[in-house]
This record gives C-alpha cells, sequence and structure tokens, in this order.
C-alpha cells in the first residue's frame, strides 16, 4: 500500500501533501509516496511535527495508487482535494488540469 | 432595512477586533486548532475540502447596495472573485485565507456585517420571505418580527450552547415562500376573526438525516408575544433536547419523541411564566422597528402593462421572473443566480457590483438574497423592467427560469463541502443543461428540483418535488431520486422511488419522471399535484422499466 500525509496549510487552507521528499507540496506530480508501514509512521510523524509547528492542520494518512504514471488518492473525497472542485474550471488549479 | 445603532457598531467592530487577535494567536501558535476551532467557527469560519469558507450573514436576506459592493471586494481581493448563495439567505466564499480574516472582518463590520453566529449550536440567521414587505398577497410584514428576533438571538446568554443549531423563519404571506415547516421553529403571520395580527407557531420541522415537517403547537399567538413564546420553546428545548447524541439532539426529534401535544404543554406552561415580563413586546418598540421597514417612496403610478410586450425574450421573461407587487405601477422581480449550466447561487464580482447598481437604479438601493439561491428586486416600476431587463441581460442574469426545472437548489456537495458525499453541482450543471429549452420548460410548468451531496439535505431535497440526495456507495458517487416533497402552505417530505443511480443514470432518470408526468397530467395540474393524485407507481414503473 502508497501512502502520503494531507493536510490543509494553516495560513490559507490549501489542500497539501507530504511525502519522502523533504518539502510539502502543493501536487501529488512530484510526491513519493511511503510503501510500507513504517514509512507511512514516519511520514505522520512529520505532519504531527509540522501541525505542531502551525504549518498545517489535520494531517493524516491516505492511500494513494498510480494512475496512468501519476499518483492519486484511491478514496474519492481525497482525489477531490487533491484535483480541486469539479467545477469552476475557469479558476484554480482544477483549471491547470 | 435595519440600521445599527451605536452599541450594534460598536460591538461588531469589537468582534472584528478580538477575531483578529485571535486569528494572530493562531497563526502565531499561541492556541491549538482545537481551541481555536469553536472560535472560528462562532465567525463563520469553516475549514472545507479545499480552503477556509467564509459564511457572512444576510438577516433574513436583505442586503443594500453597499453591502453587495463591499461583498464584490472581497470577492475579488480576498477570494478568487465569486460568491456563492446559500439556501439560509446568506453569501459564502470558498477560497478564503486565514491570515486574511482580521482585515475581512473589518471590511464587513464597516457595512453592518459578520458572520457571527453563522455557525454553532445558537439560534442561526433568521428567515423570512424574500418578497417581505412587497408581496401582492402580504398580511403583514415579517422582517419587523425578523429583526427583533434577531437582536434577542444575538448572543442569548441563555442559548448560545444548545443542544444544536436551530433555524426559525417568518413567513407573512399567504403563500409560504420561506419553507417556515422545515425550520426549528416557524412562524406564519395572519389574521384572526377580529382582524388582528398574530402568528401560527409550528415546531420541529427540519431535515436532514431525519426529516420532519414542523406541527403546529398553538393557532394564533398575538404579535406581542413573539419573544416570550419563542423564548418558552427554546427552554424547554434547551432542557430536554438530547444532548448525548448529536443525531438526536435537534428540537425535531424531540417534538417527534415527546408528541407535538405535549411539547405545545410544556411550552404553554413554561410561557405562563414568561409571557409578562420585559420580553412582552411594547407597541412603541414594535413601532420603533416598524420604522426601520417603512415601504419606500413609491410614486403613484397607474398599474399600466402596456410596455411590457415587444421583444420576444422580453415579454418571456417578464411573465417568468415578475410577481405582484402591494403597489400598482410595481412589480417584485425573480433574478436567477440558477444559469444553465452553471453552478446554482455562484455570482462573481462584477455580477455583485452590477446588481449593486441596478438596485440604486431601480429599488431604492435594496434587494433581497433568496433560499433558491437567487436574488430579488422588490420594488420595481413596470415601466423600467425594459431597461432592468436590458442590463440583467449584460450581467448573464437574466435567465427565464423561475420556478422551471432549471432553477435548481443545489448544496455545494462534494466539490467543496467536507462532510459531502458525492458532488451536486455537476448534477445541476447537467439537468439544466437537459432541460435548457425554454420552451419545454414552460411545458412542463412549475417545478422544484432540490439536491444536496449528503444527508444533511442543505439542498433541500426532501421538499423539492424532486428531490435527489448523493451517497457515497463504495467509494463512488450514487444518486437518490425522490419525488413528491414540498416547500409550501402544503409541506411534504418526499420519498425514496427506489434503487439509486450513478449521474449520467440520475439525468436519465429525472428525464423519465419529467415524460411520465407529461404523459400521466390532466389540463393545469402541476407536476406535484400529478404526483399527489397517481402515487409513485407510474413514476417507479417507469423509471426502473428503462434499461440499467
Ligand atoms: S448537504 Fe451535505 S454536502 Fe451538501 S452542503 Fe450540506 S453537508 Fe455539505
Amino acid at each position: 500500500m502508497h501512502q502520503v500525509v494531507i493536510a490543509n496549510r494553516l495560513t490559507d487552507g490549501i489542500v497539501v501533501f507530504l511525502g519522502r521528499e523533504p518539502e510539502w507540496l502543493e501536487g501529488l506530480e512530484n510526491c513519493q509516496p511511503a510503501q510500507d508501514a513504517a514509512q507511512a509512521e514516519a511520514l505522520l510523524a512529520r505532519g504531527a511535527a509540522a501541525e505542531a509547528e502551525q504549518f498545517v492542520v489535520g494531517p493524516e494518512l491516505i492511500e494513494v495508487e498510480l494512475r496512468e504514471g501519476v499518483w492519486v488518492p484511491v478514496k474519492m473525497r481525497e482525489a477531490m482535494r487533491s484535483r480541486g472542485p469539479s467545477v469552476r474550471s475557469d479558476l484554480g488549479k482544477q483549471a491547470e488540469n | 432595512m435595519y440600521q445599527y445603532d451605536e452599541f450594534d457598531a460598536d460591538f461588531v467592530q469589537e468582534r472584528a477586533v478580538q477575531f483578529g487577535r485571535q486569528v494572530e494567536d493562531r497563526l502565531a501558535g499561541k492556541i491549538t486548532e482545537e481551541q481555536f476551532r469553536p472560535l472560528r467557527l462562532m465567525n463563520g469560519l469553516y475549514l472545507q475540502l479545499h480552503a477556509y469558507m467564509l459564511r457572512i450573514n444576510v438577516p433574513y436576506g436583505c442586503l443594500n447596495s453597499t453591502q453587495m459592493r463591499k461583498l464584490a471586494h472581497i470577492a475579488r481581493v480576498f477570494d478568487k472573485g465569486y460568491g456563492h448563495l446559500t439556501t439560509r439567505q446568506n453569501m459564502q466564499f470558498n477560497w478564503i485565507k486565514l491570515s486574511d480574516m482580521p482585515a475581512i472582518l473589518l471590511e464587513l463590520a464597516s457595512v453592518e456585517m459578520h458572520g457571527i453566529q453563522s455557525s454553532g449550536n445558537c439560534i442561526r440567521n433568521i428567515t423570512a420571505d424574500e418578497y417581505a414587505g412587497s408581496a401582492a398577497d402580504e398580511i403583514e410584514d415579517p422582517r419587523v418580527y425578523c429583526e427583533i428576533l434577531r437582536q434577542w438571538s444575538s448572543l442569548h446568554p441563555e442559548f448560545s450552547f444548545l443542544p444544536r443549531k436551530f433555524k426559525i423563519a417568518v413567513s407573512g404571506s399567504d403563500r409560504d415562500r420561506a419553507v417556515i415547516k422545515a425550520h426549528d421553529i416557524g412562524l406564519r403571520l395572519h389574521k384572526n376573526e377580529a382582524g388582528e395580527a398574530g402568528f401560527e407557531v409550528f415546531v420541529g420541522g427540519g431535515l436532514g438525516r431525519t426529516p420532519f415537517i414542523g406541527k403546529s403547537i398553538r393557532d394564533f399567538l398575538p404579535t406581542q408575544h413573539v419573544l416570550s413564546y419563542c423564548e418558552a420553546i427554546l427552554r424547554v428545548y434547551n432542557q430536554l433536547g438530547r444532548r448525548d447524541n448529536k443525531y438526536k439532539a435537534r428540537i425535531k426529534i424531540l417534538v417527534h419523541e415527546m408528541g407535538a401535544d405535549v411539547f405545545g404543554e410544556k411550552v404553554e406552561k413554561e410561557w405562563a411564566e414568561i409571557r409578562e415580563t420585559a420580553l412582552e413586546l411594547a407597541d412603541s418598540e414594535t413601532a420603533r422597528i416598524r420604522g426601520f421597514f417603512a415601504p419606500p417612496a413609491h410614486e403613484k403610478l397607474d398599474d399600466d402593462d402596456s410596455d411590457l410586450a415587444g421583444d420576444p425574450a422580453f415579454a418571456t421573461w417578464v411573465e417568468q421572473q415578475t410577481a405582484g407587487h402591494k403597489k400598482p405601477g410595481y412589480t417584485i422581480v425573480n433574478v436567477s443566480c440558477s444559469p444553465v449550466g452553471k453552478p446554482p447561487g455562484d455570482i462573481s464580482a462584477a455580477q455583485m457590483d452590477g446588481f449593486a447598481d441596478l438596485a440604486d437604479t431601480y429599488n431604492f438601493g435594496e434587494m433581497r438574497v433568496t433560499h433558491n439561491q437567487n436574488l430579488v428586486l422588490t420594488d420595481v416600476r413596470k415601466k423600467d423592467l425594459l431597461p432592468l431587463w436590458q442590463k440583467l441581460v449584460t450581467l448573464g442574469l437574466a435567465t427565464p427560469n423561475h420556478g422551471l426545472i432549471s432553477d435548481t437548489i443545489c448544496c455545494p456537495g462534494l466539490d467543496y463541502c467536507a462532510l459531502a458525499n458525492a458532488r451536486s453541482i455537476p448534477l445541476a450543471e447537467k439537468l439544466s443543461e437537459r432541460f435548457a429549452d425554454q420552451q419545454k420548460q414552460k411545458d412542463i410548468g412549475e417545478i422544484y428540483l432540490n439536491m444536496s451531496g449528503c444527508i444533511n439535505a442543505c439542498g433541500h431535497h426532501h421538499i423539492g418535488n424532486i428531490g435527489i440526495v448523493g451517497v457515497d456507495k463504495k467509494n463512488s458517487e450514487l444518486y437518490q431520486l425522490m419525488l413528491g416533497g414540498s416547500a409550501e402552505e402544503d409541506a411534504s417530505l418526499g420519498k425514496i422511488l427506489g434503487r439509486g443511480f450513478d449521474e449520467d443514470g440520475i439525468v436519465d432518470a429525472v428525464e423519465c419522471v419529467i415524460n411520465t408526468y407529461i404523459e400521466l397530467r390532466e389540463a393545469g395540474e402541476k407536476f406535484i399535484e400529478t404526483y399527489r393524485r397517481v402515487g409513485p407507481d407510474p413514476f417507479k414503473e417507469k423509471v426502473y422499466s428503462a434499461p440499467a
């Protein structure tokens, strides 16, 4: 199972992801998911630390899978959070999809 | 419109400054999210799927043009250029930064607006008939009592931590445009045999997970007792409402479990104790508040409709969007914010600014937000309809679909809402496209199509003639179809027709329901009337006999 941490950034609420690379990312394109339970636990610990440092809110592990060479969340709700709304395609990150 | 006195203005300003400090504390790490969450919710700030969402109260749907321009400014400077009109007659912004909140609240306070009590287990924004003050069928202006109730319920110390949220609606006309029977308290102004105005009081209505139609517990409450009686209801609820289970905590469950008669008796008993206290409205106080809602300076006009023909598109719009006014020569104008193929209730900053200008030019500087996520101009001279329509066309606000199938009520659903199971906006877009043909819509006639992205029912699906609710079935969106709901005087709850559908399937199913209605209807029969006459079976048969 592949997992990343998802959260909202505290200052603006924007959805961010944490994989094995050092930074939080706004998209999953360059995210390297945890590949086992130990890696996932380490990611979640980093998420909790970022929450304690007031960088993010509500970090949690989510499952992702590779679809056509891109990591996407397995659950519909998290997929929506990663893509942006499916409406108003003139605005925001959904306009870039 | 009501105008803040010094106390109101100071209070809202102070709250803006206070919340500004709380935001700073949060950003500086002095308080945790757990500590901050109730504070932000008290100020109308939610954390949704993609960002923070700010809900701004529009008291009983009344806005002036200065306030609308301020909302446009907030949309433009602090959001992505648009806002969203909600079924509680409020405005929501979906892309607010926490760090901008102190500035936004000060901006709002400068025009007598805020988000206080737009969330939490308190008395929420009181809603009313959007035609209040102008409707031809009006008995008395409900805004007077809405404002009295607003002042009473704002920061009411006893009712700030109720078992659950609490919603009140007031109607002043024979026709219920305020959905009063789907509220915790619904108040219907009417006159008794002596010709005095009073309220019929409904309690325990509500939608959500366990929907109920409100029950009448008093036929006639003299208007001066409206506060003491509501206080008595709230006291009984506050004391006996369940706090152990969030899903059973609304007053509707209490009324249902106890029985409306027993609940009513308890209210009467409580009321007997408090009716002759300071809560009894003095005539002078009611008159003072009534003064804020004095009719605008209407001219003496002939009721001349001769200019309303001409351009067929204009004539169609006039026929569909205008409603009867008390004063000759004036009309009420419904302005659709549900254009075909677009999210219902979304309004851009440019539209807000443009509409504010139109309100200044044609409507004494005021406007209303409706629970149907549209706008209303209540006092337009009939002779101004043509230039008004031309400008609305330019603004993209002239869709002639009031009360027709493409004028849907639709909650934000999974596109924005953290509680959603399924998307609702794309469905509303597809359905309005499927039924876009004006002639077809006219032929279908008056019908209400409501949809929600989960059982919380912010999109009022239970009381749509056709209701749709999204559920999450094994990680995919499934839509259930309900028929037979009504939001009006004859309020009723829709019933699920059968198994659910995927996104394309539900659009086809709705079309099948409509075609079945057209086959079955008798002359002049509306959808809801046909449904009530024939029941669900003919619809079920057609919808489920089509290949899956
Ligand atoms: S009905 Fe559900 S999905 Fe729609 S806005 Fe309400 S909570 Fe969100």
